[in-house]
């Protein structure tokens, strides 16, 4: 077949004990966009990166245009055409997008001519970026582009996209997809990695499945439905449901009134805002991506000064206790966890060369006298999350840095979770898992509702945020545009209160 | 006031030392890897080039040895000494991937005691001690300015009364500083020294960049030994005399933020800060407090760089961290 770009024929890589991809058979074909589909730890990323020259594979064989090649280096790769964007980004902070664009290239350093041809491909493709710009200026999707335009500026013709949407607000997804339309018109092959379905069906032509490492089955996006998707990815006939379970009799659990932030800047992040979260109850966040969600679960947890407003906690008592002065550490021991999950995984509350149960230690190291630690707790419980999460390790000892992106997650995740507090504070929690592992999350978090726990959940998705919440506050510019009521709103009404700010109470 | 000004001028000698010590060092470092090793390299420069200066004065004789060959080869003996010293550092850390912190100390170890061995052997063999002939330590001193330049008032001597070594060094910061950035090898190096991953990614070769700003910066610090063997000291081997330069210039690397230019005054004011107990003298200050005026400077940069968190005077983002493709 001649518009078949990359054809890969039963590829095994294998890490120590782990078998992380066996019997990959997969064909990229120009002018296509190909879906690469799996539940986390499947060996999505292992396999694109034996493409794009990171690893080697210890057996099978790669054809691009028909010939057989080895990719021994990324420098290999470039010469076969194949460009890879990471999920973690490869550029240089202190660098300007010019400088990261012609980074390892053999022409002379032109920087008239590079703004040039850098301009070319943004006309082409329809983005826009400014070769001047140093990237730790940047906002996660202008470095994304600034990925794809040096993969562009090398003259790839297939490019690999691992998860480029995990950190894209759905703009800025929208703005990705039309980009990548426009090079599948330019008969570029695009392969794309991607947990959410309805992405996989709004923009490929086909999407290959991988499941446990092996390789599944390739099929035509039209024919084929998310519901099929899941099942294959899994194995088994899955039912992905949602209830809302009701709680009895919910209670105040957090009163905020008139909360006022500023940054360092002196822009107001918070203005005035007031909302009550209760008992029993999964409060959703809503907003355009940095209209002060962050900001808001920051400084419920005392990490981001207050400026003005309070934050009260209510006890079962029915005292309540003024949280806005408190330290983060007093406030955790008052009885509000956060799940908050960052854009750099391991940079945050996990360290990547301890393994789970260790990592799992870290938050409850205060807990417990003495000289020596009891093992024991942090065992049980690295065992339940490795358990219930379904958690791709090959022990609870194994480093966290090697697990795959997803994986890390769960861990991230599973351990805020599993420490049960009365107020639960949770941010972009699936960001990056897989659907069959997301919705094991949203019901531990009715787990944790149920149990009498004050939930807060910050999310991107619509659909999610009105099937799980039992009430959504949105949020405009740092002010409260709204709180409806998640059983009876519609996505237009929320939609609306996004981009009016401070529009009516319901 | 011009007792501030005959200090500045007096401490060229000293900074001179300091100012190659530190530019080899900014050199290894921007490729991220963080060599702790410099004392050992300055030491081993200065005994090899004082060693061949000494060796190749016995082969031609007194009278027949040239002052310019003599430092040429002084240069070069002591700059494929620490060459070799960096070779031996990059291929412990990046080969074999050990840990940076260790490797650098062990090469303190290492090269101040091999400069030792070497020193006593020499001195054993003969008899006495090892220096070079007195028209030789002329040329090693020599200024190359003519006088009437050096009369210009306050700024004169600083400026124009300095051995020739101190333009050599100026003029190697500048070419640093050029290479880093207008060149595109230089861009290349400092990709490999803020993230190594996303070097390889874009297909430069690290291993060798990390390899070769290591040997180079290597036998550019170990100049900076034989600099202060061939003026301070006076062209003597005399033990122990080396020790803490190589410590001042690591540090100085930091109260540089990594920038060769910063190297030129920033040395200056490092060897006026280390010898000024000679010349203002304040009373009841013990001596030895001064010495440690240079340390106190740099913690006082380390902590107005982090307040003002400027991006741009950060140290490499990977310094002292080892690359390996298939990690994670
Ligand atoms: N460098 C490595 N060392 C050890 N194990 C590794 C390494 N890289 C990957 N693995 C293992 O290989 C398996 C597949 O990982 P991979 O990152 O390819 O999964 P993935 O499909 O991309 O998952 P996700 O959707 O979570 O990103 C995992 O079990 C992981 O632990
Ligand atoms: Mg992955």
């Amino acid at each position: 077949m001649q518009n078949c770009a990359i054809e890969l024929k039963n590829i095994r890589k294998t890490f120590g004990p782990v078998v992380a991809n066996d019997g990959i058979n997969l064909q990229i074909n120009r002018g296509e966009i190909l879906c690469l589909l799996g539940e986390n730890g499947s060996g999505k990323t292992t396999l694109m990166n034996m493409l794009s020259g990171i690893y080697q594979p210890d057996g099978g064989e790669i054809y691009a245009d028909g010939r057989k090649v080895t990719i021994r280096s990324p420098h290999d790769a470039f010469k076969n055409g194949i460009g890879m964007i990471h999920q973690h980004y490869h550029l240089v902070d202190v660098f300007t997008a010019a400088q990261n664009i012609i980074l390892g290239l053999d022409e002379a350093m032109d920087i008239g001519r590079v703004n040039t041809r850098v301009k070319e491909i943004c006309d082409r493709y329809g983005f826009g970026i400014d070769p001047k710009m140093k990237v730790y200026d940047m906002s996660v999707s202008q470095k994304q582009t600034v990925e794809i335009v040096k993969v562009l500026y090398r003259g790839s013709e297939i490019l690999i996209l691992d998860e480029p949407t995990a950190v894209l607000t759905p703009q800025e997804t929208d703005k990705l997809f039309a980009v990548l339309r426009n090079m599948r018109r330019d008969n570029k092959a695009i392969v794309l990695i991607t947990h959410k379905l309805a992405e996989v069906m709004a923009v490929s032509d086909k999407v290959a499945i991988l499941r446990k490492g092996r390789y599944i089955a390739t099929v035509n996006t039209k024919e084929t439905s998310p519901g099929e998707l899941t099942d294959m990815m899994v194995g088994r006939a899955v039912t992905l449901n949602l209830d809302r379970p009701k709680y009895d009799n919910p209670e105040d659990k957090l009163v905020v009134e008139g909360l006022t932030v500023v940054d360092r800047e002196g822009i107001k992040k918070l203005n005035n805002v007031s909302f009550t979260a209760r008992t029993g109850e999964i409060l959703g966040v809503a907003g355009i991506a940095g209209s002060g969600q962050k900001e808001l679960l920051e400084s419920i947890s005392g990490l981001y000064p207050v400026k003005s407003g309070s934050i009260k906690f209510v006890n079962t008592d029915k005292t309540t206790v003024e949280l806005v002065g408190k330290t983060p550490t007093q406030i955790k021991e008052i009885g509000v966890g956060m799940g908050f999950v960052p854009e750099d995984r391991l940079g945050m509350g996990l360290v990547g060369s301890m393994g789970m149960t260790d990592n799992m230690m870290l938050r409850s190291w205060r807990e417990g006298r003495g000289l020596f630690f009891n093992r024991k707790k942090p065992q049980d419980l690295a065992d339940r999350v490795w358990k219930k999460l379904d958690v791709v390790t090959p022990s609870t000892e194994f480093p966290v840095r090697r697990m795959s992106g997803g994986n890390i997650q769960k861990v991230l995740v599973g351990r805020e979770i599993a420490s049960h507090p009365p107020v639960l504070l949770t941010a972009y929690a699936v960001r990056g898992l897989d659907i069959n592992t997301s919705y094991a999350i949203y019901n531990l978090l009715n787990d944790q509702k149920m149990g009498g726990s004050a939930v807060m959940y910050v999310g991107e998705e619509l659909d999610v945020l009105m099937e799980l919440c039992d009430r959504i506050l949105v949020l405009c510019d740092g002010q409260v545009s709204g709180i409806v009521d998640g059983r009876t709103a519609t996505k237009e009404e929320i939609g609306l209160l996004m981009t009016t700010v401070g529009g009516k109470e319901a | 006031m011009t007792a501030i000004f005959a200090l500045i001028a007096a401490a060229g000698t000293y900074a001179t030392a300091l100012m190659f010590g530190t530019i080899g060092e900014i050199l290894t470092e921007k490729s991220g890897n963080l060599n702790l090793g410099v004392e050992g390299m300055m030491y081993m420069g200065g005994i090899f080039g004082l060693v061949t200066a000494n060796r190749y004065e016995a082969l031609v004789g007194e009278t027949g040895s040239v002052g310019f060959i003599a430092i040429l080869f002084a240069i070069l003996g002591s700059f494929a000494a620490g060459c070799i010293a960096g070779l031996i550092f990059a291929f412990i850390t990046v080969t074999l991937r050990a840990n940076q912190n260790v490797t650098g100390l062990a090469m303190t170890t290492f090269g101040t005691g091999v400069a030792k061995f070497v020193g006593e052997h020499m001195r054993n063999k003969l008899g006495g001690y090892v220096s070079v002939s007195n028209h030789l330590k002329e040329s090693f001193h020599q200024q190359i300015f003519p006088d009437f330049l050096k009369r210009i008032p306050f700024v004169g001597k600083i400026v124009f009364g300095q051995p020739h070594f101190f333009y050599l060094g100026i003029l190697v910061a500048i070419l640093l500083h050029l290479f880093f950035t207008k060149t595109k090898k230089g861009l290349y190096l400092r990709a490999v020294g803020e993230s190594p991953a996303t070097a390889d990614a874009a297909g430069i070769n690290m291993t060798r960049y990390r390899y070769l700003a290591t040997m180079i910066g290597g036998g550019i610090s170990a100049i900076g030994g034989m600099v202060y063997t061939m003026t301070t000291a006076g062209c003597v081997w005399i033990e122990g005399s080396l020790s803490g330069v190589g410590w001042l210039s690591v540090a100085l690397v930091i109260f540089c933020t990594w920038r060769p230019l910063n190297g030129i005054w920033g040395s200056m004011l490092f060897g006026s800060l280390m010898i000024m107990y000679l010349w203002i003298i304040i009373p009841f200050f013990p001596q030895e407090l001064y010495k440690i005026l240079p340390y106190v400077v740099t913690i006082v940069v380390l902590i107005i760089a982090s307040m003002k968190n400027n991006k741009e005077k950060q140290p490499p983002a990977n310094l002292g961290l080892n690359y390996f493709r298939e990690e994670r």
